[in-house]
């Protein structure tokens, strides 16, 4: 039933306006700047194809799903697959218990290689160690620094969390902060109380820790525009992931606070605020670097028994600075979400 | 659904006394009755997810990739047990996921800081699990809350409490590892070990799952303390007045999910040697999914022990499989929530063409 009951010649007319207008914003409004456009036209990094007899890799990580970080991690694995001439098959579960579910997953698979995260290395150990005994090579990435030899893996590829959270708490006396919060995302990760502790160790004011809860960004901002009106001595947030400095800059101005942002990691809105000052550094660990190198030293290993780091030693992918004067070089890279 | 006391039909009928027939007795045939039972539906649902997976991934149709499911299933499923009887008993807990990490935790750090033989904190980590349980069914019954509420707020505070206790006596958010103390090999054994079939390592969960689950049958169809379970989660207030401890019933109830928390969190503490204080957040959902695709109904006074147990296997074998299957993880969640979905609807129909009349 049709109850505003308009003649038919004006209804057909509402129709033809309808769709003339729609017509109109889908062509003559297309955007000049940004969008999916300047987007495909960036550079793609991507070479040839290895002739080497094709392998499967099982990369088996503690992230929650829909995290940008990770999925740079993940990009970075597909490109080394793609040009390895590797099958990728990527899981993830943030539960130890699941994780190492599906590393049994894995196994159960019969895969060429499993790269692995170590955040909870307890929990990992036994199907580890059942990897090895079955002869499918492991190299850790990520977390789990402290752990890869004694649990027998091929190499390591990631940064020091202590090294870098000192790293950071060093640039802060530089930069003259004198009290700092220290934003934690996920409790129960040892990887992020790690970072905190080592800023707490070489900073020479103040640091606080501050709990938030990171699958809710409403409650992010609110949790720490509370803790900034509470405090309005603290001078420095300190974020351990790109999306929560986003936050915190925006926490810091609704609070009307002097405090500066820095954070761990990086991604594509990051760039432009430090670009414009929001933000005043970034310490990043080139998740891409690391997903990459997880699967190539695989391949490597494979095809040519190479020990990526030689079989003893890490290979660091961090910390390297990001701020206002290297942050040109990279933009480019982090708007495709490689960086 | 029917209100009746007594569950609808049991797995062995007692045979009638007398054969004389006025109509108002008809026995429906035997598969019909079979239909009937709540957890037929979750079984069919089960073969037909187990085809599809063995149809559409080689790797899963090894043996080892069933030992994988099973294990998966076998841990969620010991706790999707007790949250099926107390959903039939008519309540929810939503405290029952944290409530594992609660019980892991005691037993870790008080295991640690007193320098005690584990069994000591596995002793005392049971007396917490069971006194959260008792507090869960005890603030039901003196604030008259709905469940979903009382358990709401218990699920937090555990969850907070998890963290803060953690940290205030490790310094980190997770347990320190017991795996060099007194009794840790032996409390292994029980809770954490493997055994071998034709070569095959299955772990020692899955034994546990399945005793307990005849456990729970046993105690739903052939005992007293069984009706009152149907009595008080098909309506409180009849149960109550034809002379069923309501309030006795409940908090026992709410005991049984803290007794098998304890047992999960054991299983966890003993397999991995420390807990992370963040985690088993959102496991009580799954729980009750399991117990729901299962047979169980949401309203309570209807459901079954096995049920669960189907439900649990459902679960693991689409987690797993869509893992097998080597399908894109970035759609894991919509896979799941699909096959889910498809189980239930399954269930539902098969219970509806059972019991037609």
């Amino acid at each position: 039933m049709n109850r505003t009951f308009l003649p038919r010649s004006s209804r057909i007319a509402a129709v033809v306006a309808t769709a003339a207008a729609a017509a109109l914003v889908l062509t003559g409004c297309s955007s000049s700047s940004g969008g999916k456009k300047s987007e495909d036209e960036g550079a793609d990094a991507s070479a040839g194809k290895a002739s080497t007899p094709r392998m499967t890799i099982a990369m088996v990580t503690h992230a929650p799903s829909g995290d940008t970080f990770w999925d740079t991690i993940r990009k970075g694995a597909e490109a080394a697959a793609a040009k390895d001439n590797v099958k990728l098959i990527y899981s993830n579960d943030e539960t130890a218990g699941d994780q190492a579910n599906l590393v049994q997953n894995a196994i159960d698979q019969k895969v060429d290689g499993i790269a692995v995260t170590l955040a909870k290395p307890d929990a990992m150990k036994a199907v580890v160690a059942k990897a090895e005994a079955a002869g499918i090579p492991v190299v850790g990435f990520n977390a789990g620094l402290g752990v890869w030899k004694e649990q027998g893996l091929l190499s390591f590829f990631g940064q020091d969390e202590s090294v870098s959270g000192q790293a950071l708490g060093t640039k802060l006396n530089s930069t003259g902060a004198k009290h700092a919060v220290c934003v934690v995302q996920a409790q129960g990760d040892v990887n992020l109380e790690e970072r905190c502790a080592g800023v707490k160790k070489t900073f020479t004011g103040k640091t606080e820790t501050l709990y938030v809860n990171g699958t809710d960004m409403p409650s992010v901002k609110s949790t720490i525009t509370a803790k900034l009106n509470q405090d309005k001595a603290i001078d420095e947030v300190v974020t351990l992931g790109a999306p929560f400095a986003l936050t915190a800059a925006q926490s810091v101005s609704e609070a009307g606070s002097k405090a500066k942002v820095a954070t761990f990691d990086l991604n594509k809105d990051l760039i432009t605020a430090i670009e414009s000052g929001d933000i005043q550094f970034a310490v990043d660990q080139q998740p891409y670097l690391q997903g990459y190198l997880a699967v190539d030293s695989m391949w490597l290993f494979k095809n040519n028994g190479n020990y990526s780091g030689g079989g003893e030693q890490p290979v660091l992918t961090g910390p390297a600075f990001v701020d206002k004067s290297n942050v040109e070089k990279i933009a480019a890279f982090a708007a495709k979400g490689t960086r | 659904m029917s209100q009746t006391t007594a569950p609808a039909a049991s797995s062995s009928p007692p045979a009638p006394p007398v054969t004389h027939k006025d109509g108002r007795t008809n026995q429906r045939s035997l598969g019909r009755r079979l239909l009937a039972r709540p957890e037929v539906g979750a079984l069919i649902a089960a073969i037909g997810v187990y085809l599809f997976f063995f149809a559409a991934a080689p790797s899963f149709r090894e043996t080892s990739a069933l030992a994988t499911v099973l294990y998966q299933a076998s841990v969620m499923g010991i706790m999707a047990l007790p949250v099926a009887l107390l959903m039939i008993g008519g309540e929810f807990d939503l405290s029952a996921g944290v409530a594992v990490t609660t019980s892991a935790l005691t037993a870790a750090i008080l295991s640690f800081q007193l320098s005690m033989n584990v069994w000591t904190g596995v002793f005392l980590a049971l007396i917490v699990s069971l006194a959260v349980g008792a507090f869960n069914g005890w603030l039901l019954i003196k604030t008259r809350l709905p469940s979903f509420l009382v358990t709401l707020a218990s699920f937090l505070i555990l969850q907070g409490a998890n963290l803060a206790v953690t940290k205030i006596f490790t310094g980190n958010v997770a347990s320190d590892s017991i795996a060099d103390m007194d009794g840790f090999d032996q409390a292994k054994k029980v809770f954490a070990s493997e055994f071998s079939i034709g070569g095959v390592n299955f772990k020692i969960t899955i034994v546990y799952w399945l005793i307990f689950a005849a456990i729970a049958t046993w105690i739903l169809l052939r005992t007293k303390f069984g009706n009152w379970i149907f009595a008080v989660g098909g309506s409180k207030d009849s149960a109550r007045a034809v002379g069923v401890p309501v309030n006795f019933t409940k908090i026992a109830l709410f005991m049984g999910v803290g007794a098998c928390a304890w047992f999960v969190g054991m299983h966890l503490l003993f397999s991995f040697n420390t807990v992370q204080s963040g985690e088993g957040v959102g496991s009580e959902f799954l729980y009750i999914i399991a117990a729901v695709i299962g047979g169980c109904l949401l309203t309570g006074g209807y459901g079954s022990a096995i049920g669960s147990v189907i439900g649990a296997f459902i679960f693991g074998m689409v987690s797993q499989g869509i893992v097998y299957a080597n399908w894109n993880p970035d759609w894991f969640k919509a896979f799941l929530g699909v096959m889910l979905l498809v189980a239930a609807l399954v269930n539902l129909w098969v219970r509806r063409q059972a019991t037609r009349r």
